[in-house]
This record gives C-alpha cells, sequence and structure tokens, in this order.
C-alpha cells in the first residue's frame, strides 16, 4: 500500500510537469569549486570576479551590502590589506556632515560600503531606459537556480534569435532568461577585461569568474559554513552510535524480563 | 500516574521540595512516568517537537537582537545578521530551517496520531491542544516569514491578509484593522514582529498542558489498547524513553544540520532574497511548502468567501475528529480498510501539497479540486460510517502478552475479557 501511494504521488509529480513546459532553456551546469561537501572558493577566480565586477558590472549594478574590507577578509577573494585599502582608496565617497556642518568628499577606506553607481533607483531607472538595474549582494540567492543560472544568462546572448521571436527596442534576446528577453544588453565581450594573472579573458571564463564573485558576495561564509556542517555531522553520527549503543544496553534488562 | 514514593537525597533537596515540590514534579513527570513499552519510533517526534521549539525560540530571541523591524530597514539588518553578527548566518538558518523541521516532526506526530487513533477517548483534550498547538504554529511561522520583509515576504502578507476582506459586511474593515493601514506596511511589520515574538511563549504553554493532558490517561501505543494495571506493560520514562528519543532526536538532528549546512535556501524561496517591492508582483505567489495543502484548498473554489471557508474548514475539522471517527478500535494495526483510506489522506494531502506550489490552472486545478474534496470526505464520510461498516480484526488484550481474544476482534469484547481475567 506504502509504495503504490509513493508511485501514485510520484507519477502526479513528473506526470503534471509535462504540461509546464516552459520557454526558457534549462541553466548550463558548471562543476564550480564551490559545490559539494568540501567545496571553496578559488581565491584567484574571486579576484578576477571582483576585476570583472568592478570594471564591467559596478558601472549599473550596486553592492550595497558589500564593504571594502569584505574583499580582505578570510573564506572571500583574500586581497592583501594594502590591496583593500586601495582599492577602497580609488573610490570618492561622500561623508559628513563636517564641523561646518558641510557634506564633504574623501577618499575610500575599507569600512566604506561598495559605492552605489546611481544616487537612487529612480536615476538608476532613468539611466537605464527605464530598467532597473538589480543590487548584486544577494543576487545569486535571489535567483532559482542560483550560480548556474547567473552564468547562463551571461552565456545566453545571441545575435540571431530564432525568426519567430519579436524583439523590441531595449530589449534583447536570451534564451535563458523567462521570456527569452532580457533588458540588459550582452554584457561581455572577449578580451573586456586584461587579467593581470595571464588568464585568458574568454566571455566563458569571465562569466564563471564573475559568477564565483556573487556566489561569495551573497554567501561570504559559504567555507565556514560547509567546513563546520561536516564537522557537526560527523559528531552527530559518532554521537548517534553512543547514543545507540547505550539505548540497546538499557533496554536489554526490558526484553530479558519479558 | 500512580502514587510516586519520591524522596529527595539532599538535604537541601528536602528542604526545597518540602516547601516547592518541583523535584517531586519532575520526578513523577519525567523520571517515573509509566510508559508503554512498546511504543514505535513514531513516537519519539513529541520530544523532536519539544527540541525545535527551544530552538526556534533561543534562536529567535538571538535574532531579534540583531533584527530590526522596519520597512525600511528589515532586509538590510538581515543581510547584517548574515555578514556582519559573529555566526549570524548560522542562528538565522538554524531558525528558518528549524521553522521547516518544526513542521516536518509536526506532520509525522500528527499523522501518527491519526495512525493509532490517538485522538480517541480518553485522549480527546490532547488532541485539541495539539490542533491548537500546530494552529498557532502556522500563525507564528506564516508571521515570521514576514519578517526579512522580502517580495514573498510582502506578497505572501498581502495575500493571507486579503483574506479576511472575504468576510460578509466586516471584511474590509477587519482587514484594515490587521493592516494598521491601507496596505501591508510599516505597521503590519512592527505587529507582526511583536506577535511573532509572543506566538512560541503561548505554545509553550500549550504544549505544557498537553504534556499535562498526556500524562492523566498515559501515552496510547501502537496496539491501542488500554494499559494493565499492574505494570508489566509499562517501562519508566527515565531512562528508557528519554535515550530511545535521545536517539532519534540525533538522528533528526543529523537531517536538520544537513539542511542548515549544506542546503540552507532549498526550503525557502529565492524571491525573498529580493528586497519588498509593492510596485512588483511575483510571477507566482506561494506560501512555505508546509501552508502548501491550505493554500491549495484555498484557490480550488472559484469563490473567495468560499476558499477561505474551505480552508479554515479543513484546519478545524480536525478538532472535531475524535467525535468524527465512530470506530471502537484505536490503532490502524487492527482496522484492515481504515489503514488505506490512512494512506489515501496521506497522498492526498501530498498532492494537496504539490499542487498548492502550482499555479491554479488546467489540471492543476482539476486534481486539487478532487484533492479537497477527498480531503473533506474522508473526514466527514469516511470516517464516522467505516466505525460501523468495518470489520476489524481481533486485538490483542495486553502489551506483555499479545494473545488475541477468541472470536469477535472487537475493542469492548477485549476489554470484556480483560476484565475476566
Amino acid at each position: 500500500m506504502r509504495k503504490s501511494i509513493l508511485i501514485t504521488f510520484l507519477v502526479v509529480l513528473f506526470g503534471t510537469k509535462l504540461f509546464a513546459a516552459g520557454e526558457a532553456a534549462k541553466p548550463l551546469q558548471v562543476d564550480w569549486t564551490f559545490n559539494g561537501f568540501f567545496g571553496k572558493f578559488d581565491r584567484s577566480q574571486l579576484q578576477r570576479g571582483y576585476q570583472v565586477y568592478k570594471e564591467v558590472c559596478a558601472s549599473c549594478h550596486s553592492m550595497k551590502y558589500l564593504s571594502y574590507r569584505n574583499l580582505g577578509e578570510k573564506g572571500g577573494p583574500e586581497f592583501s590589506e594594502d590591496e583593500v585599502k586601495a582599492i577602497a582608496a580609488s573610490y570618492q565617497i561622500k561623508d559628513g556632515p563636517n564641523e561646518q556642518g558641510e557634506m564633504f568628499e574623501r577618499a575610500g577606506l575599507p569600512k566604506d560600503k561598495f559605492k552605489n553607481p546611481y544616487p537612487n533607483k529612480k536615476a538608476a531607472r532613468a539611466a537605464n531606459g527605464g530598467a532597473y538595474p538589480p543590487d548584486m549582494s544577494v543576487l545569486v540567492k535571489a535567483r532559482s537556480g542560483g550560480s548556474d543560472y547567473i552564468y547562463s544568462i551571461l552565456m545566453g546572448y545571441d545575435e540571431n534569435p530564432p525568426p519567430e521571436l519579436k524583439i523590441e527596442d531595449g530589449v534583447y534576446y536570451n534564451k535563458y532568461m523567462a521570456g527569452n528577453k532580457i533588458r540588459m544588453s550582452q554584457p561581455l565581450y572577449d578580451g573586456s577585461v586584461e587579467y593581470s594573472d595571464g588568464t585568458k579573458a574568454t566571455v566563458s571564463q569571465m562569466s564563471k569568474d564573475v559568477t564565483a564573485f556573487l556566489t561569495w558576495s551573497a554567501e561570504p561564509h559559504l567555507e565556514k559554513r560547509k567546513r563546520i556542517g561536516f564537522k557537526t555531522i560527523i559528531y552527530l553520527l559518532i554521537f548517534s552510535v553512543l547514543v545507540f549503543l547505550s539505548m540497546k544496553k538499557i533496554w536489554s534488562r526490558v526484553e530479558t524480563k519479558m | 500516574m500512580s502514587e510516586i514514593n519520591y524522596k529527595p537525597t539532599s538535604a537541601f533537596g528536602k528542604w526545597f521540595d518540602e516547601r516547592l515540590p518541583l523535584l517531586t514534579l519532575f520526578n513523577g513527570h519525567l523520571m517515573q512516568y509509566p510508559t508503554p513499552k512498546n511504543l514505535n519510533y513514531w513516537w519519539t517526534f513529541g520530544g523532536i517537537l519539544t527540541f525545535c521549539l527551544v530552538t526556534q525560540i533561543i534562536t529567535g530571541i538571538v535574532l531579534a537582537m540583531h533584527y530590526t523591524a522596519h520597512a525600511d530597514l528589515a532586509f538590510s539588518s538581515v543581510e547584517h545578521i548574515m555578514r556582519d553578527v559573529n555566526y549570524g548566518w548560522l542562528i538565522r538558518y538554524i531558525h528558518a530551517n528549524g521553522a521547516s523541521m518544526f513542521f516536518l516532526a509536526v506532520y509525522i506526530h500528527i499523522f501518527r496520531a491519526l495512525f493509532y487513533g490517538s485522538y480517541k477517548s480518553p485522549r480527546e483534550v490532547i488532541w485539541i491542544l495539539g490542533i491548537i498547538i500546530y494552529i498557532l504554529m502556522m500563525a507564528a511561522a506564516f508571521m515570521g516569514y514576514v519578517l526579512p520583509w522580502g517580495q514573498m515576504s510582502f506578497w505572501g502578507a498581502t495575500v493571507i491578509t486579503n483574506l479576511f476582506s472575504a468576510i460578509p459586511l466586516i471584511g474590509d474593515s477587519v482587514t484594515q484593522w490587521l493592516w494598521g493601514g491601507y496596505s501591508v506596511d510599516n505597521p503590519t511589520l512592527t505587529r507582526f514582529f511583536s506577535l511573532h515574538y509572543l506566538i512560541p511563549f503561548l505554545i509553550l504553554g500549550i504544549v505544557i498542558l498537553h504534556i499535562w493532558a498526556l500524562h492523566i490517561p498515559g501515552n496510547n501505543n501502537p496496539v491501542g489498547i488500554d494499559l494493565k494495571k499492574d505494570g508489566t506493560d509499562t517501562v519508566p520514562f527515565h531512562p528508557y524513553i528519554v535515550i530511545k528519543d535521545l536517539f532519534a532526536l540525533v538522528i533528526f538532528m543529523i537531517v536538520f544540520a544537513g539542511f542548515v549546512f549544506y542546503a540552507p535556501n532549498v526550503l525557502g524561496h529565492s524571491d525573498n532574497y529580493i528586497q519588498a517591492d509593492p510596485l512588483v508582483t511575483p510571477a507566482h505567489i506561494v506560501p512555505e511548502w508546509y501552508l502548501l495543502p491550505f493554500y491549495a484548498i484555498l484557490r480550488s473554489v472559484p469563490d473567495k468567501l468560499g476558499g477561505v471557508v474551505l480552508m479554515f474548514g479543513a484546519i478545524f475539522i480536525l478538532l472535531a475528529l475524535p467525535w468524527l471517527d465512530t470506530s471502537k478500535v484505536r490503532s490502524a494495526v487492527f482496522r484492515p480498510i481504515y489503514k488505506q483510506f490512512f494512506w489515501l489522506l496521506v497522498l492526498d494531502v501530498l498532492v494537496l501539497g504539490y499542487m498548492g506550489a502550482m499555479p491554479a490552472e488546467g489540471i492543476y486545478l482539476l486534481i486539487s479540486r478532487v484533492a479537497t474534496i477527498y480531503y473533506f470526505v474522508h473526514f466527514l464520510i469516511v470516517m464516522p460510517l467505516l466505525g460501523y461498516l468495518e470489520k476489524t480484526n481481533p486485538v490483542p488484550l495486553s502489551i506483555a502478552d499479545p494473545i488475541i481474544s477468541a472470536g469477535s476482534g472487537n475493542f469492548a469484547a477485549a476489554k470484556k475479557d480483560k476484565s475476566i481475567n
């Protein structure tokens, strides 16, 4: 009976799936270094990813929950202290008011949040033909499909859309986007950035690097989480064996009486 | 609970216990309490649920220290917890997944009661208190899901609070009263936070009543018969049940840890990592998985008021269950027909849950409607009728010597035989 219940449930589950065929293509699957039980970020990949964000994405997309200091923290890109200071100092941050009651600009410090490309949401919309470029801090967690989906979107542009699809002005074809249309033009082309570590800046390479960076920014404690998780589960497994043996011992008194 | 002969051993213990018999209380209810010795692992979920409640309260109190209940700040305060608070990510993931684990455990606990007839006389009050706890859990979970102020928080709150507008005449006023304004906004968030903090303590109080009521007749058991008075059917709660509950709890914690550390967001919705925006409606508004069966019932009715009535009816009908079930035999082990219907109900609720996550159209809507009808048929027609129509199997006389009573297998006969012994 239980088996037939399970089978019926599975039939309903997958049977009805057939009726729900979406139009967006299934995201590409990438074998990320941060997948799996022992997943870790690749430091140099995160550093390259930050470069792509800074040089390409950051002109439209904010990352308001990140501070420059995060770039030097453990489990992230782990830039050196001096590098973090230099990165922060390359931005002019509005501060104040000072003793005279005036706002002023100063060089960025590691404690500052990432500088927003636009003063407010309306300015962001106005500069992008009415489309709001979403904040990227938690973008990977805010899209179903996560890292694979973000990577796929970056790889999903095609200048020759299927002829039956009408592409309006200000909209671009992307086969992984719901509805196959996206308001963002293709952001990455071969050689969009120049990597200092000699890695070839192909679209695929840059897409992977920036996606890894965004995965870290959405989940900055991912490495620590997986490390603690492994220890916790090992501990619980050993503990369960001890409790199980104690239980057998204690209950043996009852069973012999019976 | 028969007479307890307990004297604290230490001088201070004696002194204190004469003035406030807490030690006697704990000794009676947590140590000597006679428990059927044939309880299987489905009975360990009471202890697991207590663990879940305590975990939610402790993690919740810590989260409240760092959280800001304000429409403009809630989302970023959650990100602050995830990024900057020491182990904030761990505490929040335990709390968020803890809610799911709590419901997983409570559903197993409820279906265990349904299978073994634990709601039947003389345990009706335990059952009713349990359903009240379940309803409070749903309220707490719903309000908790609103607090991060993501897209699903906001739109989930909008959909659910809008249900009250279906009440004739006063609906709109009630809804505005709930919102504290003309839409879901900051006043809604702050009151939800306040209530979300309050409800777990109400649950804790009712849990104490639930256990108190349980300790009057004692546990039901897989055989579903009353226990022998001489005590050969029971073992003391400590250490026998304590160690067994602990073992089950540790296994449960491994599953829990699996979610917290390796899939902390699979049970949530990705849209909730987008800050609430009253101007952008998500493509599909779905509640958390544990509320989906009721959501499916709500949407299966074309009329709004009808849907609301049916949805609340589906929950409140459980309160009447002890009187809807007319069978004299408690355990489904001896009820061959009811057993089939029980599994059909399990399937029905799973299907409803799946349909609740799908768009309410076409084949999904049709299946939801059939499943909704069966849900009510099960409780309103099948359960009352089965008591009269079903021929039950012979019930044993006691747990210790499982001799099957001769002749007719009904419970009354078994009881009669027992009194002859």
